[in-house]
């Protein structure tokens, strides 16, 4: 490694934060925008053409706000509640691939901040530790509305942790891969001579629980039940303000992104799609990056959409779903598709 | 309750904790004490601060308060044991600013987990003293001030004051007053059950019902500024009739109206009714049995939804409402979910009152001949002066109302309205009682939402429908 691959790495990292940042005041200006078109109303319109630079304006609001800190906090896990919660949010994108790598010269370069071998588990891991965040922020407030919002995190994280898992085995089975970017690999080409190879087509119902599954993860609508406003006022961050605050929701945004991210990246091709140019080289790459943008703000789409129409659940609702009916549909459907996949790969064992 | 403010002083030992009022010798004592003593006894303060509200551990709480926050006063279907769960609890304060209570309303929980045990429902956040400045104002000015009271159905308020004056007066209506008052009333009361759907759906979560609602809402009031000038507070029925016939075209504007309403029903049906989460958080939520809301007084649809059908528009019909025909939606389960069904059918049975009273508007005045209530013509006071004196009189002091009591109630959006007139012979009133329905529902939340999660509670306040205008007063 020499000092360009250095440079490569430190290129990358910065490329990659800044992108989620901006990507995130405008998730924010998006789901505004589109959850009011859903329900008659315009949305932000002042800020900037057609309101797009609304995240902006309030993220600068939140930055020069005061912080209030109330006298009951435990203050040190206060502070570092909402970094924890950044953190793991960020972490997570490090390893997704945009794009097909390219060659700059002698070197190849991927569009990924790095290619773990493990990357899967490293996301789920990951996603686990964002918990703790919403567990120690709701705790170390020091306030009866917080505190129950931490409880509510902490059954609803461990439920629904286990059942974003399962529904990737598959996945992984079907591919024999952790890596992500071996992953996308697997899912190029055809499936049949027709459709895209995606691993949709033959996961559908892993797709589909791995997606309740996220929300839930996500702490989004219907699972918000960690914020819960009408009940638990704003829960865990009841008593966070300013850029305190902010980080919490960064964090919640850049957490919908990466979702969406790993979901289009294991189910729905990634980067795959119709080249325009030979590939391999710098603008044939832009291609694939494009086109993964456009699946993974499709599956934002549906984050949004669902805010703006279901009912929130109730805590012991959220847990049956979880336990009762998820994690037992995960666990059928592995078996079943391992015990196919078996048959397939290798014959019946009697043959 | 802190220590600092219980009873210290021997000589006031017995006194009641929670703020109620001693008996005579108490209040002696409390009069003795502030007098001569240096500083107020700390338990004189705590009877009239905010303190004296405060939800205490149970051990100090009386068994009577103990048995209302249970709600277990009139059944005891209490699911625990009192032993178990004596000191694993939390008293949590919900409101009066908290999202979802309904402007002030102020909520104390104790909590084991997240299941409530006791509620105890604090009013008077809003209280302005209305039934007082009542008895300040003449009986045409009245309308203003009733107006404001339940601010979602502000026209039954008006009805219900105009109706006890004008039995106090004796005076008739002719039918185009009373044809008029039940179209604006049962407009009111559709619109009031919109806003009702739409924060029923915001506080279990669906932030798209609440728009929606308040969408179809907004014709109304459109409507209702068209008519009256006003959104709200319109004061427009008052004593001996309404305040201007209805303007040009108002047939149009109610039919268009008569078509948005029931095509904004389907668009809710498939939103909420057959909603899955929607079903399983409603059904079985917040329930009060039909005894239990009979006891409390219960009416209007959170009766209807316990199962019992009574709705003063059929027991004792006024402003001629008999002449129309239309049912009485019921409940079964008296849960959240059947206060939603019958709220929602009451709009469609409401829709068709004003389909009826739009066939058959009979012409002539908006307004009884009664000149000694009625302002004379416009066209009159330039040409008379006894018309200008008249006009003059009746508007600066007011009609005078013979000496009489009289309890006037109809059926507001929320329940029994009743107004308790009591006129001693001048032109203002010498007390007006407000039999508020938003009062009464609040005293039985402690009933339904007793063992049952946070959640649910947020969704029966919702299903109370409370104002807390009427409430307080």
């Amino acid at each position: 490694m020499d000092f360009l691959d250095v440079l490569i790495i430190i290129v990358k990292v910065v490329v990659a934060f800044v992108f989620l940042l901006i990507n995130t005041l405008l998730l924010i200006w998006a789901e505004r925008k589109v959850v009011a078109w859903m329900q008659n109303r315009v949305g932000p319109t002042r800020a900037g053409p057609a309101g797009v630079l609304q995240g902006l304006a309030d993220g600068i609001k939140l930055f020069f706000k005061e912080h209030i800190t109330p006298r009951n906090v435990e203050f040190n896990v206060y502070i570092l509640a909402p970094v924890l919660s950044l953190l793991p949010a960020l972490l997570i994108f490090t390893v997704i691939p945009m794009g097909p790598s390219f060659a700059i010269g002698e070197r190849t370069v991927s569009f990924q901040v790095t290619d773990l071998n493990v990357g899967l588990l490293f996301i789920i891991a990951m996603s686990s530790t964002a918990v703790y965040a919403v567990v120690l922020a709701g705790w170390s407030s020091g306030s009866k509305y917080p505190l129950l919002g931490g409880v509510r995190a902490t059954a609803q994280a461990i439920s629904y942790e286990a059942a974003m898992g399962l529904a990737l085995v598959p996945a992984i089975v079907y591919a024999g891969t952790l890596s992500l970017s071996e992953l996308v690999a697997h899912q190029s080409g055809r499936f049949a001579g027709l459709l895209p190879n995606w691993h949709i087509i033959v996961l559908a119902p892993s797709f589909i629980l791995f997606f309740i599954a996220a929300v839930a993860e996500t702490n989004r609508a219907p699972f918000d039940l960690v914020e819960a406003e009408s009940e638990l006022v704003g829960g865990f961050h009841t008593e966070y303000s300013g850029i305190r605050f902010a980080l919490f929701f960064l964090a919640e945004y850049i957490n919908i992104f990466s979702m969406s991210a790993l979901a289009v990246t294991v189910f729905l091709g990634g980067f795959n799609g119709p080249a325009l140019f030979e590939v391999g080289t710098f603008p044939a790459s832009l291609v694939g990056v494009v086109w993964f943008l456009v699946k993974t703000y499709a599956v934002v789409f549906l984050f949004f959409w669902i805010r703006a129409t279901l009912p929130r659940l109730r805590y012991d609702q959220l847990m049956e779903l979880g336990w009762k009916r998820l994690i037992p549909a995960t666990l059928a459907w592995l078996g079943v598709f391992s015990i196919v996949l078996g048959f397939v790969r290798f014959g019946a064992p009697w043959a | 309750m802190e220590d600092d403010i219980l009873p210290s002083d021997t000589a006031v030992e017995d006194a009641p904790v929670g703020g109620t009022s001693g008996d005579e010798s108490d209040r002696r004592r409390i009069k003795e004490l502030w007098v001569s003593g240096t500083e107020e006894p700390a338990w004189v303060t705590a009877s009239t601060d905010e303190g004296a509200q405060e939800m205490l551990p149970r051990e100090q709480e009386l068994a009577a308060e103990l048995h209302a926050q249970e709600g277990t006063s009139v059944l005891d279907d209490r699911l625990y044991e009192e032993d178990v769960i004596a000191d694993e609890t939390n008293i949590i304060n919900m409101g009066p600013q908290h999202p979802s209570t309904h402007g002030v309303l102020r909520l104390q929980l104790e909590l084991e987990g997240e299941i409530v045990r006791r509620a105890k429902p604090v009013i008077g956040y809003l209280h302005t003293g209305m039934e007082k400045t009542a008895e300040t104002l003449t009986y045409l000015q009245g309308g203003t001030n009733v107006t404001r009271m339940d601010y979602l159905a502000p026209l039954h308020n008006e009805l219900c004051f105009s109706l006890a004056t004008e039995r106090l007066l004796e005076v008739e209506l002719p039918p185009r007053a009373m044809a008029i008052r039940i179209l604006m009333t049962e407009l009111n009361r559709i619109s009031s059950h919109l806003v009702w759907a739409a924060t029923q759906g915001m506080d279990i979560g669906a932030l798209s019902m609440m728009i929606y609602g308040l969408r179809e809402r907004e014709l109304i009031l459109a409507f209702f500024e068209k008519v009256t000038g006003l959104r709200m507070n319109h004061n427009y029925i008052r004593p001996g009739g309404v305040a201007a016939d209805l303007p040009d075209g108002w047939e149009e504007d109610v039919v268009r109206i008569l078509e948005v309403i029931p095509q904004g029903m389907e668009e809710y049906k498939d939103l909420l009714t057959g909603q899955p989460i929607f079903l399983e958080r409603t059904q079985g939520v917040g329930v009060i049995t039909a005894d239990e809301a009979m006891a409390y007084g219960l009416g209007g649809p959170m009766l209807r939804a316990s199962g019992v059908a009574w709705d003063l528009r059929k027991s004792e019909p006024y402003s001629g409402i008999e002449n129309y025909e239309f049912d009485v939606p019921i409940g079964e389960h008296g849960d959240v979910y059947d206060r939603y069904m019958v709220r929602m059918a009451e709009i469609h049975e409401s829709v068709k009152i004003v389909r009826q009273v739009l066939e058959t508007m009979p012409d002539g005045d908006y307004r009884t001949g009664d000149l000694k209530v009625t302002p004379p013509p416009r066209a009159r006071i330039d040409e008379s002066m006894e018309a200008l004196i008249h006009h003059f009189k009746i508007f600066t002091e007011g009609f005078k109302v013979p000496l009489g009591e009289v309890y006037q109630a109809i059926e507001s959006p929320r329940g029994e309205l009743g107004h308790y007139l009591v006129a001693d012979g001048t032109a203002k009133p010498w007390r007006l009682h407000v039999r508020a329905p938003s009062f009464v529902n609040i005293q039985t939340l402690p009933v339904m939402m007793a063992d049952q999660l946070l959640a649910d509670a947020v969704a029966t306040i919702a299903s109370t429908d409370p104002v807390m205008g009427d409430c307080d007063r």
